[in-house]
């Protein structure tokens, strides 16, 4: 009962610790899918935590804290957007631009405001995301088995990560099911059929940036709003790039996408639950050990599983007119 | 659809459009400065003052740009190659793993061939940590932006771990090595300039930087002037011209990855060997990631990425005093002109294209060749 | 009332240039509605710049476009789509990983919601596919169709969108000569149908076997407009060339020596693992052309790339000399050193590096040698030397050694490619394509070095899908289709339509 109860409380953990990297990576994928690789969602997230931060330190608002940070992650994937598509850009450049501009702008600011390094003060509960009991958790928790389960893994969460979950089926409908989605995929494998056929090149991958933008500002708001309750310089500590991965891993569909972020925010939490643990026959694993874990990981499955994936045909390819 | 671009003379397309495009980066790093309140103008001053106003601050200037011409010649080699190197700045702290090693070990090595061979120590060091990356992009497609990218975070523990559990001077709580011997340091310029009646302000200045400016060389003749160099710009221009040509462009990557990781470690060789003498905990300080925009700066040629390495370095030397000077400042602001560099340089390198030939057209009375 | 119908398509004054190349100056074409007519000219002269501004992909500089009389601008594919052109690109627009179903949809999906207009298009595929003989798997994934079903479904795609005028961009391009008839006889259905067909080419026998009326383009200007059953090919080609060209050179006979490349039952995988070359054996001799003819996409691409050692065997054998190549040896650097050399099919893509200069593209492949630098170092001027000969030999224009690869004209640059396989002296050369997009003054000039070299007593194979170039040069031709040789001729004792039939693949031994 015991080792249930840990996997219980690290499977939560789990879910919390993945929620931004699942909002990342389905970002990327609208992107990727469209041509527009971007390496950039590392950056993305610090803008949206810190555009968040900001606000809802100033009105208290958690609501136009989330709306600050995902408008102000659009605006910056605009310009990845432009640069790509419309100055046909190297787009793994206008990515590690991306990257060095936030990091460097919010550090810059947050400490220009508040003169703490960068930090933005401590907001207080009711600016913050607070967990959602779903009806009936409490009561329902006594029963043995599915009611923790119930209690602590379907309920009790942030509203974030409701959405994150929910996008991911509303992403599968999206691609697959609609239009929009279809000439999605179109573009990001042949964007000279799109042309031919009428349809704006353009548009369709400024579209799918902005989309990125929405999800990915999602999860830097997640970071500030739901999770820590201020901004810290650099707070994205690499979330960015394993979304990416996971995105590689996941060869661009929705819902493997979603599998391999939660095994990766699992392996997070083992890793958190693990210091200074004892572990029978190894002896105390180093804290480094575990803070590498997730980035060695992601080398051996690019090296070992899917060397060859395949990505979208056209993806980091300005479109060009043919003559 | 527009009219295709007007072709510009050579002048304008290798040096003007450059300087346009760094000048952009600047011009809105300006307004930046404006906007949380500060005056970008005496900005600019105390910078400049703080980096080149006395032979203090052109020692660290030089200093930094040292460090920034080898993270420059490591992301420019692989540049040529068609490779995006991001891990310089975790090879070049794996690189500073060598150089201790060395300097801590092989006492028993007479007199000054001991920072000799912790300097290719270092090399070896960065060669190797860059090896796997490279390899796996070689041999089993896996990105190297990604990986490279991986591995930086996985220096970062390593390094971590070995400097708290491992390496620590016994003696200390500090996560650091013990002190290298004199003759595992590399001697500073004013040290050197002293005896001969010169009296040059304490700086960490020291002699890497001659090495950074052979290594330049090097790098230039080897691009230009060896047949490696010109399998790595085949591979880099054309990969399957290069096949056809006889060329593999797995072992080319493989190599100009290593040659690449040992190039980051002369950063290694600058900041452990040259200035702490003993390795410390994140050393490199993002200095990796100035090399990239050092590299687009400079156009992936040596001259180039000296003279950028120079300007970065008056940067950092000036964005200290700034950042002394005017607390809203932070160092960060550095950062942000580096990414805006890297945005104008390198992605945006075209922007200016059209404006600028406009100009060039309305001001000579023949159009542009 | 008596008043003619206005022509289907006017376009009246049609002047483009892309910076100093004008690519149609002053183009005036009267199409009459309900006819066939045919484009001819050969690369570069302007035809698929005139059609892409036709559907819109560009916007001429000046001039007129009036459809059933009516003047209109067409900015963009999708105006051209509305006006009821529908355009078949040569190369295909369509999406591999999608399926045909949901290639015919993109962009007249017929609703936000897919759900919503597929039942509707698949009963019109299903109508089409009864009406014009143009039956296909709606569901099939289009990457995994052959060449000639997938220009269906880009037919398809056209007459779905109710196109009244259909463009054809090279059609027969990649399709062997009894898929072109299919392709043919429903063009005809369609034209019985009151639809416009617009048929861009460069065969002559096509415009001839197909077309009502045919204009042709030469550098840029429409020169003149014929009743094809008022014409003739030679007054045609006349037209498009300017000048009598004989394609014939003088070639003295072959004195063939011994056997110096063998293949013996190759076959050859392509990138994705399908075989594409499925049992070929040859043998090739001192002092002779052997000619490899097909239609482009048969294999040949890839027996030519095993042969120079780019692509491996996956079972078979190369003998040289006797004596069998063995894997590791079948390499392009090893199978320079011993004397094969080759001239790709694709320079732009292969055979030289545009960004380079043309003397350092002048070196590529053989680098390594010692006269380009006794030590670790290039001896630049060695180097340039060396480009200069070369160039003066092979009368490259501009004899530029500094000059940007990419600044040459193709013909030019082809040249330089041969200059460099040919000044090695190789015992065997490999060529493939060697005219491609190259001016008819550079052809003469090419072919005539290719014979020069089999006087020398070398032994060259020659890849080509020009019919007229295997005429011309070859002494012996092999026809490949689908992979396999499907026969060999004496260019004497055979035909265009006796090799025809070979392409399609009607093989001797299946008779």
């Amino acid at each position: 009962m015991d080792l249930f109860n840990a996997f219980i409380v690290v499977f939560g953990s789990g879910i919390r610790l993945g929620t931004p990297l699942i909002l990342a990576c389905l970002a990327g994928l609208w992107s990727e899918r469209s041509g527009v690789v971007d390496i950039g969602l590392e950056g993305k997230i610090l803008v949206g935590a810190f555009g968040s931060a900001v606000v809802a330190t100033f009105t208290g608002s958690v609501w136009l804290g989330l709306l600050a940070g995902v408008v102000a992650t659009i605006i910056i994937s605009l310009i990845h957007g432009y640069a790509s598509i419309d100055q046909r850009a190297n787009q793994i450049v206008s990515g590690t631009a991306i990257n060095m501009v936030a990091d460097g702008m919010t550090a810059l600011i947050g400490n220009a405001i508040w003169s703490q390094g960068g930090r933005t003060p401590q907001l207080p509960a009711y600016a913050q995301f607070q967990a959602i009991e779903l009806p009936f958790a409490h009561a329902f928790g006594a029963v043995p088995i599915i009611g923790p389960i119930y209690e602590h893994l379907i309920s009790g969460h942030d509203l974030i990560t409701y959405i994150a979950f929910l996008l991911v089926p509303l992403t599968y409908w999206a691609l697959y099911s609609t239009r929009f989605g279809l000439r999605l995929r179109a573009v990001g494998e042949n964007p000279a059929a799109v042309d031919t056929a009428g349809i704006s090149v353009r548009g369709l991958r400024y579209g799918a940036v902005v989309i990125c933008g929405v999800l990915v500002g999602l999860a830097g708001v997640y970071l500030v709003l739901s999770q820590e309750a201020y901004f810290q310089p650099h707070m994205s500590a690499g979330r960015g790039f394993i979304a990416l991965a996971a995105l590689v891993f996941a060869k661009w569909r929705p819902w493997p996408a979603l599998a391999t972020c939660l095994l990766f925010g699992f392996l997070d939490a083992v890793a958190i639950r693990l210091q200074g643990v004892a572990l029978p026959g190894i002896g105390e694993v180093p804290v480094q050990a575990i803070e590498a874990l997730p980035y060695i990981l992601t080398v051996v499955l690019l090296a070992g599983f899917i060397g060859k994936a395949i990505p979208p045909k056209a993806s980091g390819i300005p479109y060009v007119k043919e003559r | 659809m527009s009219s295709p671009l007007r072709p510009l003379p050579v002048w304008a397309d290798v040096a003007l459009i450059p300087l346009v495009n760094v000048a952009a980066a600047f011009v809105i790093s300006g307004f930046v400065v404006l906007a949380i309140g500060e005056n970008p103008l005496e900005a600019v001053k105390i910078l400049i003052a703080g980096a080149l106003g006395d032979l203090e601050g052109i020692g660290f200037t030089l200093y930094y740009a040292t460090s920034f011409i080898f993270t420059g010649l490591a992301v420019a080699i692989c540049f040529h190659a068609g490779l995006f190197n991001i891990g310089v700045e975790g090879q070049a702290y794996v690189a500073g793993l060598g150089a201790a090693l060395a300097a801590l070990h092989l006492g028993f090595l007479p007199g000054y061939s001991l920072v000799v061979v912790a300097i290719f120590a270092a090399a070896l060091f960065g060669a190797a940590f860059a090896f796997i990356p490279g390899y796996l992009q070689a041999k089993r497609d896996s990105h190297i932006v990604i990986t490279t990218i991986m591995f930086n975070y996985i220096a970062s523990a390593l390094m971590g771990y070995l400097l708290v559990d491992v390496l620590r001077n016994p003696s200390q709580m500090n996560p650091e090595t013990p002190t290298f011997s004199v003759y595992g340091q590399v001697p500073q310029f004013h040290e050197l300039l002293a005896p001969l009646g010169i009296h040059w302000p304490e700086t960490p200045f020291n002699l890497s930087f001659l090495l950074a400016l052979a290594a330049a060389f090097a790098v230039w003749l080897t691009i230009w002037r060896t047949r490696l160099g010109y399998e790595i710009r085949t591979v880099g221009a054309n990969a399957t011209a290069a096949v056809y040509g006889g060329i593999s462009p797995a072992r080319v990557t493989i190599v100009t990855t290593l040659l690449s990781g040992a190039l980051a470690g002369g950063m290694a060789v600058n900041v452990i060997l040259g200035e702490e003498h003993r390795l410390i905990l994140e050393y490199t300080a993002g200095f990796g990631f100035v090399g990239i925009a050092v590299a687009l700066m400079g156009r992936a040629h040596p001259v180039g990425i000296i003279l950028a390495a120079i300007l970065f370095g008056i940067l950092y030397q000036g964005g200290a005093e700034l950042a002394f000077e005017t607390p809203k400042i932070s160092r960060d602001m550095i950062v942000v002109i580096q990414g805006l560099v890297v945005l104008f340089a390198g992605a945006l390198e075209h922007m200016f294209r059209r404006p600028v030939a406009v100009l060039l057209a309305r001001r000579t009375t023949s159009p542009p060749i | 009332m008596a008043e003619r119908a206005s022509p289907a398509i006017e376009l009246i004054g049609i002047d483009k240039s892309f910076g100093p190349v004008h690519a149609n100056n002053h183009v005036n074409l009267v199409v009459e509605r309900g006819v066939i007519h045919g484009i001819v000219g050969e690369n570069g002269a302007g035809k698929s710049t005139l059609m892409s501004i036709l559907y819109g992909f560009y916007e001429a500089d000046s001039g007129e476009i009036r459809i059933n009389g009516e003047p209109v601008r067409i900015r963009s594919s999708r105006e051209a789509i509305s006006h009821g052109i529908g355009m078949v690109h040569q190369h295909f627009m369509l999406v591999p990983p999608l399926s045909v179903l949901e290639n015919v949809m993109l962009g007249a999906e017929g609703g936000p919601l897919l759900s919503e207009g597929a039942g509707s298009i698949r009963k019109r595929l299903a109508e089409l596919g009864r009406e014009y003989g143009l039956e296909v798997n709606p569901d099939a994934i289009v990457g995994e169709l052959s060449v000639g079903l997938q220009q269906r479904v880009e037919i398809l795609k056209a007459l779905v969108r109710g196109a009244d005028i259909l463009v054809l961009d090279e059609p027969t391009a990649v399709l062997t000569p009894a898929e072109a008839d299919q392709l043919f006889e429903m063009l005809k259905v369609l034209k019985g149908e009151r639809k416009t067909i617009i048929f861009i080419t460069h065969k002559l026998r096509e415009i001839m076997s197909l077309t009502d009326r045919v204009s042709v383009m030469r550098r840029g200007e429409m020169v003149a407009t014929f009743d094809t059953d008022k014409t003739s090919p030679p007054e045609l080609a006349d037209a498009m060339v300017g000048r009598k060209v004989i394609l014939k050179i003088d070639k003295g006979p072959a004195h063939p020596g011994a056997v110096v490349l063998e293949a013996r039952d190759l076959v050859v995988r392509d990138d994705r693992g399908v075989v594409r070359v499925d049992g070929v054996s040859f043998t090739l001799r001192e002092g002779e052309i052997l000619g490899v003819a097909g239609v482009a996409g048969n294999g040949q691409s890839e027996l030519l790339e095993a042969l120079a050692g780019i692509r491996p065997l996956s079972a078979g054998e190369i003998l040289i000399d006797g004596e069998v190549l063995p894997p590791p040896k079948r390499n392009p650097q090893l199978e320079r050193l011993i004397g094969i050399g080759h001239v790709p099919e694709d320079r732009h893509r292969v055979g030289l590096v545009m960004p380079f200069e043309a003397c350092e593209s002048a070196m590529l492949g053989f680098h390594r040698e010692r006269v380009y630098g006794k030590g670790a170092l290039f001896d630049r001027r060695a180097i340039i030397a060396d480009a200069q000969s070369k160039m003066k030999a092979f009368d490259v224009r501009p004899p530029s050694p500094l000059l940007k690869t990419a600044n040459f004209s193709g013909g030019n640059q082809q040249k330089i490619v041969l200059a460099r396989e040919i000044e090695r002296n190789p015992r065997i050369l490999l060529v493939g394509q060697p005219t491609r997009g190259v001016d008819i003054g550079a052809i003469e000039f090419i072919h005539k070095r290719i014979v020069a070299q089999r006087d020398a007593g070398k032994a060259l194979l020659l890849v080509s899908v020009e019919l007229d170039e295997i005429f011309a040069l070859s002494d012996r031709i092999i026809v490949l289709c689908a992979g396999r040789v499907t026969g060999e001729r004496r260019p004497e004792d055979t035909d265009a339509q006796d090799l025809g039939l070979l392409m399609a693949g009607v093989s001797e031994r299946a008779a």
